[in-house]
């Protein structure tokens, strides 16, 4: 679920006060620190393929409608195209380059199985919005991993396989959590 | 030949690349020194323009130049791809479509000055610091508004804002007559909507030019590179082709949007000369929305006539086709020959006529978008055949079966010849009827409708039979019709003397998995694992030559081409092997990597063949070494897929608002390579056609604003919109090409938007609302008001 723009900015807390005290930011992408002076307008899109060269993070829309460029903010979904990089300023973000670890995440082995790619443009942010669901449903029905993904547009599967590679991303994580 | 791969759910060779983030595509790609270009559009659908300031603009922080219609007053236009004469024999009319607008507007979006500069943002910030004297003038969008007496003029070469008329069929005497014979006349007026394709990617173009080679380079969001390189070298630019490398690396998906070659990109590499230094532009998603060639957008009357028996006796078209302000690549094709030729259907229709008249309007171009002039075609014969059932009082699956042409193979039946120039293929039409019924279990769907309409639910069923025209397609025949290029398609075979494979195609994979489909073919033919194949495509300075992928045409053509060559190189490894084996090449046989001498043990690997043919040392005296092939394949005839779709549907009483129960797809593709990936262009086609019937559809104001240019306000299918869908095949093999395949990218989008609006109008029916049609998109406003 993706938070509202003013209930996201109130979740910045101090944070948000640097939007106001200089262009210097301070992000931990992936894992790895940055530093960077940045323009006030510059967007966290931006940021992360241009000044990051991270370019799995796509850009679809201008108007914060197609979810290609979703990333996580501090364990968070978001669209870095509603979000400036001067907000990002202090937090941790994960694109998709950061989502495997040695191995392919059980989202990323799911849309290879389950052929929940076509032209591969949406699915970065397919992939980090459905890992937002996963975190905090482990087993969504149907009509919960619908309602989790309309905020990100896939002109190619028609979702029917998408779905199916979130199911078979959640029994996948579900039978690695068992005992 | 064993078959490890072909006819298997094989899982996708590209997708890691994808799910990774390390894709590649146009955007993503930074050249040294790149500059950012951006561009000044017109706000007005139709405007003088009286002048350009660009003195502010010039002096804004990295600004490197600025171009506008005066500085490419002597460069050619884009040009239109397909030639259609007026009925007189005239030519159509063809504008010039130029690079920037010079002098007038003529739609919205129109570019009128292009701005480079270090950075995108700078880039823009000089671009809104561009001013620009406009005059509006009147304009006009409906393509029937635009031929009536008065309308405003788009061009002054085109009188009427008649771009062409165009007639197909029997003559109009004879299906007029059929008509006023006939028992039942259905007549329906109607408009299939103007659709924005929206592939996700944005477009997306960097031209270079390298002052020391004198040698261009464009990056570009294309599904055709080459065609792409020979449209914008010989006829807008005059530079050299030999001197220009087209690549369309990775794309975002392309529903034939990404076809077409637009202004944009022979703009950007003519400016990357002219500063030399590479510029990028990326299309925004307004501006895609604006400027992505639309598709559709058919005004049109439709009349079917029927004698006392329910048998078609006649069928009579009119159609004012959009074509906007400039005549895109194939715009001209796409009314005519990708619609008016399909007319025929599945049915036995006797006489028809269907006539055509194209219009220029002060909109978007209108171009070929997925099924192009197909889904028209489907649409138009499935809503009449629908709706004349229900005038009749006759069941709509028994009055589609009374008329449907009977099953033929192609092989040792001869095709079906239809009234309208086409000769089909291969048939079992009624095949894949009864396997969607019984699928749906139609007997027990009447009755639970019955059931729901006593207790005020509104179910309903819809029913639609496609049949497409694919494989595009015979080089002489659409050369006779107008084509200006060739549609063969190129395979080269490369085999590497460690019996490594490389091919090169020129067909272009932007989401269709030819890395995986053409690499399970190859691997098969040549009896070699898949890993040791790799699918090459999408780069001018790589492979030969192509014409690209649309059309449902990659496998039927570029596939075809591929086994063309390995023929080729099954041949010289016989002989190759045979010296070797010191037997006769006409003693060989290859088969699961093998080639081996008939009746004997004796044999040779195709790993061995690959390096005696690079290390030739003995050798047969008379042939050269190596192992490479490279062919064209130049289809015989177009390849014609068909189905039956089948929608279920609620509609709600107080709201109108359709509820997707089930979407039923029976499809015949012919053979099939990969299950899992035919299902998957099944689904995303189905998706779009459905997307048309309920949800999308361009909008524009009186004054030629694109009213709903953006995702807040144009209404995309999305995940909660769409139920699982049910998809079921037969195989009726194509009788013409080596794998007998027929192509699966557009069916799905062909078949479903007519089964869609017939189940809602059926479920209007079951409560007593005898609705004859709604415009589409089926809005809830729209169903609720037409059950008033």
């Amino acid at each position: 679920m993706h938070l509202e723009y003013r209930e996201f900015l109130g979740t910045l807390g101090s944070n948000s006060n640097s939007v106001y005290m200089g262009n210097k930011i301070h992000v931990k992408v992936n894992g790895k620190d940055h530093q960077h002076e940045v323009e006030p307008r510059l967007l966290l899109v931006h940021y992360l393929r241009d000044t990051l060269r991270l370019t799995g993070t796509h850009i679809g829309c201008d108007t914060s409608g197609c979810g290609a460029c979703t990333v996580h903010m501090d364990g968070q979904a978001v669209k870095s195209c509603t979000v400036l990089a001067v907000q990002a300023d202090g937090a941790s973000i994960t694109t998709i380059e950061g989502m495997a670890n040695g191995q392919l995440h059980p989202l990323q082995e799911g849309f290879h199985q389950m052929h929940g790619l076509q032209c591969g443009f949406c699915t970065p942010g397919m992939i980090m919005t459905a890992a937002d669901l996963l975190s905090r449903n482990s087993n969504p029905s149907e009509g919960e991993i619908r309602h989790a993904l309309e905020g990100n547009i896939c002109r190619c599967t028609g979702y029917h396989n998408i779905v199916k590679s979130v199911q078979y991303a959640a029994e996948k994580i579900n039978k690695e959590v068992a005992p | 030949m064993s078959t490890n791969y072909i006819g298997k759910s094989v899982k996708r060779v590209e997708d890691k690349r994808f799910v990774t983030g390390k894709g590649n595509y146009t955007d993503d790609i930074v050249l040294p020194g790149m500059t950012h270009g951006m561009f000044v559009r017109s706000p007005y659908a139709h405007a003088k323009i009286k002048g350009i300031d660009t003195a502010a603009a010039q002096q804004m922080p990295g600004v490197v130049a600025i171009f506008t219609g005066a500085d490419l007053a002597e460069v050619n236009g884009v040009p239109c791809g397909w030639q259609v004469n007026f009925k007189s024999g005239d030519t159509m009319k063809e504008p010039k479509h130029p690079l920037l607008a010079h002098g007038k507007a003529l739609h919205v979006g129109d570019p009128v000055a292009f701005v480079i500069a270090e950075t995108r943002e700078q880039a823009k910030d000089a671009a809104d610091a561009v001013e620009v004297d406009y005059e509006e003038l009147p304009a006009v969008t409906n393509p029937a508004a635009g031929v009536q007496a008065g309308a405003p003029l788009v061009h002054d070469e085109a009188p009427g804002n008649v771009a062409f008329d165009w007639e197909l069929g029997n003559p109009k005497a004879e299906v007029d007559a059929a008509l006023a014979a006939a028992a039942h006349v259905t007549t329906l007026e109607f408009v299939n909507q103007r659709m924005a394709p929206n592939a996700i990617e944005p477009r997306s173009y960097i031209g270079a030019y390298d002052t020391t080679s004198d040698k261009y380079t464009l990056y570009t969001s294309t599904q055709n590179p080459h065609l792409i390189r020979l449209l914008m070298c010989a006829f807008v630019l005059g530079i050299p082709e030999h001197k220009v490398r087209v690549v369309g690396p990775d794309v975002g998906g392309g529903f034939g949007s990404k076809i077409f070659h637009y202004t944009e990109e022979a703009l950007i590499t003519w400016c990357a000369q002219k500063i030399s230094r590479p510029v990028k532009w990326t299309s925004t998603r307004s501006e895609a929305f604006m400027l992505d060639a639309h598709g559709r957008d058919h005004v049109t009357k439709a009349q079917m006539g029927f004698d006392a028996n329910g048998k078609i006796t006649a069928l009579k078209v009119h159609t004012y086709a959009n074509m906007g302000a400039f005549l895109s690549t194939f715009a001209p094709a796409v009314p005519t020959y990708l619609h008016g030729t399909l007319l025929q259907g599945l049915y036995t229709t006797p006489k028809i006529n269907v006539d055509v008249t194209a219009v220029f309007t002060h909109t978007n171009a209108v171009d070929a978008y997925r099924g192009a002039g197909r889904p028209e075609a489907t649409y138009l014969l499935e809503r009449l055949i629908d709706l004349s059932a229900l005038e009749m009082g006759v069941d709509p699956v028994e009055l589609r079966l009374k008329n449907l042409i009977p099953p033929f193979d192609g092989v040792t039946q001869p095709g079906y010849q239809t009234q309208v120039a086409l000769q089909y293929d291969s048939g079992n039409y009624q095949g894949v009827i009864e396997k969607g019924l019984a699928m749906l279990g139609y007997a027990d769907f009447r009755k639970a409708q019955k059931e729901a309409a006593e207790s005020g639910k509104l179910l309903g069923v819809g029913f639609s039979t496609y049949i497409e025209a694919c494989g595009i397609a015979p080089s002489a025949v659409v050369g006779s019709l107008g084509a200006r290029a060739g549609l063969y398609e190129v395979g080269q075979v490369r085999v590497q003397p460690t019996g490594k494979v490389s091919v090169f195609t020129g067909a272009h994979s932007h989401g269709q998995g030819h890395e995986t489909t053409f690499a399970q073919v190859v691997a098969d033919k040549l009896g070699i694992p898949m890993e040791d194949v790799d699918i090459v495509h999408g780069d001018s300075d790589t492979v030969a030559f192509g014409m690209g992928t649309y059309g449902s045409r990659s496998l039927a053509v570029g596939g075809s081409a591929i086994i063309k060559s390995i023929d080729k190189i099954v041949e010289k490894g016989k002989k190759i092997a045979a010296h070797k084996l010191e037997a006769a090449p006409g003693d060989m046989e290859f088969a699961n990597g093998k080639f081996t001498v008939k009746g004997t043990d004796k044999s040779l690997s195709f790993g061995d063949i690959a390096l005696t043919a690079y290390v030739p040392h003995v050798y047969p005296a008379d042939l050269e070494p190596g192992l490479d092939f490279s062919s064209f394949y130049d289809p015989t005839n177009f390849t014609y897929p068909f189905g039956c779709h089948i929608a279920v549907v609620e509609v709600e009483q107080e709201t109108g608002k359709v509820a997707l129960k089930r979407f039923i797809a029976v499809d015949d593709v012919g053979n099939v390579i990969n299950p899992m990936i035919v299902d998957g262009q099944i689904h995303g086609g189905v998706a779009q056609g459905i997307g048309q019937a309920l949800f999308e559809g361009v909008e524009y104001d009186e004054n030629g604003q694109m009213t709903n240019a953006s995702y807040m306000d144009y209404c995309m299918p999305r995940a909660d919109d769409l139920p699982m869908f049910e998809t079921g095949s037969q195989v009726t093999p194509c009788p013409h090409n080596p794998l007998g395949v027929k192509g699966a990218g557009e069916a799905g989008c062909i078949g479903s938007t007519p089964a869609v609006v017939n189940a809602v109008i059926d479920a209007l029916w079951s409560g007593g609302h005898k609705v004859r049609d709604i415009l589409m998109p089926l809005t809830p406003e729209r169903v609720w008001t037409a059950m008033q």
